[in-house]
């Protein structure tokens, strides 16, 4: 019966390692995704129904409503048995196992119920208050803005200059070239926090600390990138070059002009990187950025979680608006992000 | 017209550099224009990567609490000396730097656990991936997905199920358990730690184990079925031996990226309940960045040794499957 959506393309039969194969990816779905539609389910509630314990799934607000002789607005209740059940009461106070309540309709009357026969009157409520206050109240413009500069920047640059070395790795032939080739390579093996202190030196003694260049120089010379972009150029025949070089091209045409859109998909994996890597950074952006004015979103985040360990309303919304963009690259490019990976197993 | 101006972009900028990169050609010649090409790249390279190499030895042995050079004085390998100071490697309290050696001890632990449980993860999902299966394509982006959350937003997500009145307390007082205050009790801190870097970190490797995997020819298969090898063979005396390169590079790529892992963690838990899930660049950063005085010394000198580590294990792991592949 479910053969047709389980079953193994081009195969009949469904047998026990079927079962269990789904029942494994059922499992890792709900495990993967479980957690972030939590978040995005949580993020609509009002800050009550984030109190509220057990927390409900979907974004149901407990109603409250304004009664004649009370500050504070009631929270309703329909009482589901005894001698009101049927009703529909707010409740002034819990005393022990019985709760003090009272119709609406005729707030004098205190009327008491046991806590067991009533359940919360609840609606349901899209707290979009979440979302406004993370742009009124946080300042969350300003983070985005400096999050995309960095990121933006720190591509185009990464680009520019991975490709410009690449280029003249892979189509030119001159002494040392082997030499420079190794040394880039050779930094793949070491990894970046191994040199926190010394390069912390140099971004503070060029004036770099709490500016985004702080972030972004250190951050564009990826030997990923010009591994990855010299490998595609190699592909690229020399022939093409010589007849441009014929016709009185310059090497910064052919470079321009031929080169780089000939490698086109390998600049988008690195686009792709760039990107991921950028949006993503945390420890050297808390590094080098100490002042809020110039923190990025996820140091945002971070200072963010410290600071309100309550208030999780705002904190879940701008938690979901700081994934949304990664997200969307992800839905449209799903595509090419995982085959450049797979195919050139960086990160 | 969002393309037209993309082309004028892209013009513009060619038009740019045109004249001064032809100047630049005339001036050096057609062949060593390239080291024009390399400089921007390689200036970078040796400002923010070499240049921090070398000077990572001059801050490892000079002391004082000065980021400038000129300011610190000359203290040999003093603080490779302390941070070694033991009186028994296994009792972290027994050294003079407790801290260093309990974040050594906890990384060496999330190390283990984490790289042994993710591969065991990752290869179990790429080989039920790699059946042929309906919506390969879909499972393949469920798992990847978290891959490209950033740690802030991976740590917040589970930060929010995992506190104390989180979905997860609810459930387990739902099904009868009694609630646990995850974060605030060392072994479930640790094991959440664990637990939430394999799973922000898992999706990767899935996707190389899986490309692995489709590379293996399919008439090896073919070939055994023919000649009734049950499947479970099949998997341990062809897939797993064929699939050997490139396990060997996930594993130099996790365990790389095991012994640097902050970023998650220092979101998720602070390196807390105390010192539990404080792992080694954590020490760094507090020592060197953090806290004041800033021990720009000892942080580099802890680092240098972290180097050394890295180093070791790689070439260990590289001369492990030689040593396995010379034997076949």
């Amino acid at each position: 019966m479910f053969g047709w959506i389980l079953g193994r393309r081009g195969r009949h039969g469904f047998d026990l390692t079927d079962w269990l194969a789904f029942g494994f990816l059922g499992l890792g779905v709900v495990l993967m995704l479980g957690p972030v539609l939590w978040l995005v389910l949580s993020s609509f509630k009002t800050e009550a129904a984030l109190q509220e314990y057990p927390p409900k799934f979907l974004p149901l607000a407990p109603i409250e409503r304004v009664v004649p002789g009370y500050e504070q607005p009631l929270q309703m209740f329909t009482v589901t048995a005894g001698e009101h059940a049927g009703r529909e009461l707010a409740q002034v106070r819990r005393i022990g196992l019985n709760a003090q309540m009272v119709d609406p309709a005729n707030p004098e009357e205190r009327l008491n119920v046991n806590i067991g026969d009533r359940e919360p009157l609840r609606e349901f409520g899209v707290a979009t208050e979440n979302y406004t206050g993370v742009f009124s109240r946080f300042n969350f413009m300003l983070y985005f803005w400096n999050s995309t500069f960095i990121t933006i920047v720190a591509t185009v640059l990464t680009v520019l200059f991975n490709s410009m070395a690449a280029f003249a790795l892979a189509k030119y032939k001159f002494t040392g070239r082997n030499a420079v080739f190794v040394l880039i390579i050779a930094t793949l093996m070491i990894p970046p926090t191994i040199t926190l202190v010394p390069l912390f030196l140099v971004i503070s003694q060029m004036g770099m600390v709490n500016s985004h260049w702080g972030v972004i120089w250190p951050a564009i010379a990826t030997p990923t990138g010009v591994f990855l972009l010299r490998q595609y150029m190699l592909t690229i025949p020399d022939d093409l070059l010589d007849a441009a070089r014929m016709d009185h091209a310059s090497e910064w045409r052919v470079y321009w002009k031929i080169v780089l859109p000939l490698s086109a998909p390998a600049l988008a994996v690195l686009v792709i990187f760039s990107v991921m890597w950028r949006w993503n950074e945390f420890l050297w952006p808390l590094i080098v950025l100490n002042r809020s004015e110039v923190f990025t979103l996820q140091l945002a985040l971070n200072s963010f979680q410290g600071e309100l360990q309550t208030s999780w309303s705002n904190l879940l919304a701008m938690t979901v608006l700081t994934l949304l963009p990664i997200t969307i690259v992800f839905a449209f490019l799903q595509k090419y992000i995982t085959q450049g990976i797979a195919q050139s197993g960086v990160k | 017209m969002l393309k037209a101006t993309a082309t004028q972009l892209y013009d513009g900028a060619f038009n740019l550099f045109e004249r001064p990169m032809l100047a630049l050609q005339r001036l050096f010649g057609q062949s060593r224009i390239a080291w024009v090409f390399l400089l921007p790249n390689l200036l970078i390279f040796g400002l923010f990567t070499f240049l921090p190499i070398i000077l990572n030895f001059v801050f490892a042995t000079t002391g004082g609490d000065r980021i400038l050079l000129d300011d610190r004085p000359f203290v040999g390998a003093e603080h490779f000396a302390s941070l070694l100071d033991c009186e028994s490697y296994f009792d972290p309290n027994s050294c003079h730097r407790d801290l260093f050696w309990r974040a050594v001890g906890n990384t060496g632990w999330f190390v283990l656990m984490q790289v042994g449980f993710m591969i065991l993860f990752s290869l179990i999902t790429a080989l039920i991936l790699n059946r042929d299966i309906v919506l390969r394509g879909f499972f393949r982006a469920v798992f990847f997905y978290p891959v490209l959350l950033s740690p802030v937003v991976v740590a917040l997500i589970w930060k929010w199920i995992l506190q104390r009145n989180g979905v997860l307390n609810a459930g387990l007082e739902g099904a009868g358990f009694g609630t646990i205050n995850w974060l605030l009790e060392a072994d479930w801190a640790f094991f959440w730690v664990v637990f939430v870097s394999i799973w922000c970190n898992m999706g990767f490797y899935v996707l190389i184990l899986l490309a692995g995997l489709q590379s293996i020819p399919t008439d090896v298969y073919e070939a055994a079925e023919m000649d009734g090898t049950p499947r479970w063979r099949s998997l341990l005396r062809i897939t797993l031996p064929l699939l050997m390169p490139t396990m060997l590079v996930v594993m130099v790529l996790s365990v790389i990226r095991a012994v640097q892992a902050f970023d998650e963690i220092y979101v998720l838990t602070g390196g807390g309940p105390g010192s539990a899930t404080t792992l080694l660049i954590q020490y760094i950063y507090d020592v060197g960045f953090a806290t004041r005085p800033r021990l720009y010394g000892l942080a580099a000198a802890a680092s240098l040794l972290m180097a050394g580590v890295l180093f070791v294990l790689t070439m260990m792991q590289l001369a492990a499957t030689r040593k396995q592949s010379g034997d076949n």
